[in-house]
């Protein structure tokens, strides 16, 4: 039977090496994939991953297993992001958002893990690109803390409670922000969402 | 039971979504929809949006990327107590403690200088006589003096004379 998070945590925590290689193992897509659509930036969102992973190590002789892990592992990781949308404000606001896909190194970066086998033609293919480009727009246009709370919601799929401990907020805030987060998307995803509803 | 406003929805509509209400809730809000056509519109418009978001491909981490975790990991100080300050190693505890140990008994130890209150005494006493010792020990004038007479070498002569 496969380690709780913690109990492999505890085992870090004791001196298991082996136990962290298994924590890398199993949380080093989420987390790429989470700052990566936190920081529109595949290379910042590896350093920040490894930073999370480094910050975890660092803190295990500390660790008492008072949240889940989950909990604490991507609030470093939205802490992070934040701090580094913050930072690189300015920077992200030069990059155009016309700007061509080959030139375009952070939508280039982005790799289906099936692609072949759903895009048939090349005609479908771009057209489910030139989707997915419009969907990621939207959420990069989101408020940093609503993109983080839709991300943790919808791919982390991470309950309320833990959200809120994450985003540092009431349970009742952070509906507030996913139901504004979602009317954002809504309205910036409107031709999509038409031709979604009719389906 | 009360029909719930739209207003209400705003912090239930996702819940409802991901069937996370109550069953007392979920109706209550079930019911709402069935009158509400903006709210109903809203909810399809809503799962809409979810199954956009389902649509973003994932990315893969770098094949780089656990080699530099665990380079990085590597490189870290290793953690020591705060007891391994204190006694780095057995042998430089041991010399510490010797050392420690010798200077208690220097400390203790009893002065070879010490000298008792009469002789103390005594030497106050002759302070001025011992502070001139150099003056008379190198005063020239009583380099010139006779040298002392003493009892033997009178006897000699006095020999020598009765002999005469």
């Amino acid at each position: 039977m496969a380690r709780s998070d913690v109990q492999l945590m505890l085992d870090v925590k004791a001196g298991d090496e082996q136990s962290f290689e298994l924590l890398l193992h199993r949380y080093r897509s989420p987390l790429v994939n989470f700052l990566y659509r936190m920081v529109r930036n595949r290379e910042q969102a590896e350093d920040l991953a490894q930073e999370v992973f480094l910050r975890v190590y660092r803190a295990r002789a500390e660790y008492v297993p008072s949240a889940k892990f989950t909990t604490w592992l991507f609030r470093i990781a939205t802490n992070l992001a934040l701090n580094s949308v913050r930072d690189t404000r300015h920077q992200r606001m030069e990059i155009s958002l016309d700007a061509p896909l080959a030139a375009d190194s952070e939508d280039g970066d982005e790799r289906p893990l099936d692609v072949a086998d759903q895009h048939p033609d090349i005609e479908q293919h771009l057209v489910a690109q030139a989707r997915s480009k419009m969907i990621r727009h939207a959420i990069e246009k989101l408020p940093e803390k609503q993109r983080a709370a839709v991300l943790l919601h919808k791919y982390q799929e991470l309950d309320y409670g833990e959200i809120s401990k994450i985003l540092e907020c009431s349970e009742s805030a952070l509906k507030s922000l996913l139901f504004r987060a979602y009317e954002a998307l809504r309205v910036e995803l409107a031709p999509l969402v038409a031709q979604q509803a009719k389906q | 039971m009360d029909v719930m406003s739209c207003g209400r929805m705003e912090n239930r509509i996702l819940s409802y979504m991901d069937g996370r209400l109550k069953d007392s809730e979920r109706l209550e809000v079930e019911k709402h929809l069935a009158t509400c056509a903006a709210c109903d519109l809203r909810v399809n418009e809503f799962r809409a949006v979810s199954s956009l978001l389902d649509e973003l491909p994932q990315i893969a981490p770098s094949p780089a990327f656990d080699v530099r975790v665990r380079a990085r990991v590597a490189a870290e100080p290793v953690k020591q107590s705060w007891w391994a300050w204190i006694a780095p190693s057995p042998r430089v505890a041991m010399a510490g403690a010797l050392l420690a140990l010798c200077i208690v008994w220097v400390g203790l130890r009893p002065s070879g200088y010490a000298v008792n209150p009469a002789t103390e005494a005594e030497i106050n006493q002759n302070l001025p006589v011992l502070e001139n010792y150099d003056v008379l020990t190198n005063f020239e004038p009583l380099t010139d003096l006779p040298a002392p007479v003493t009892d033997e070498p009178q006897d000699d002569a006095n020999q020598a004379n009765q002999q005469m």
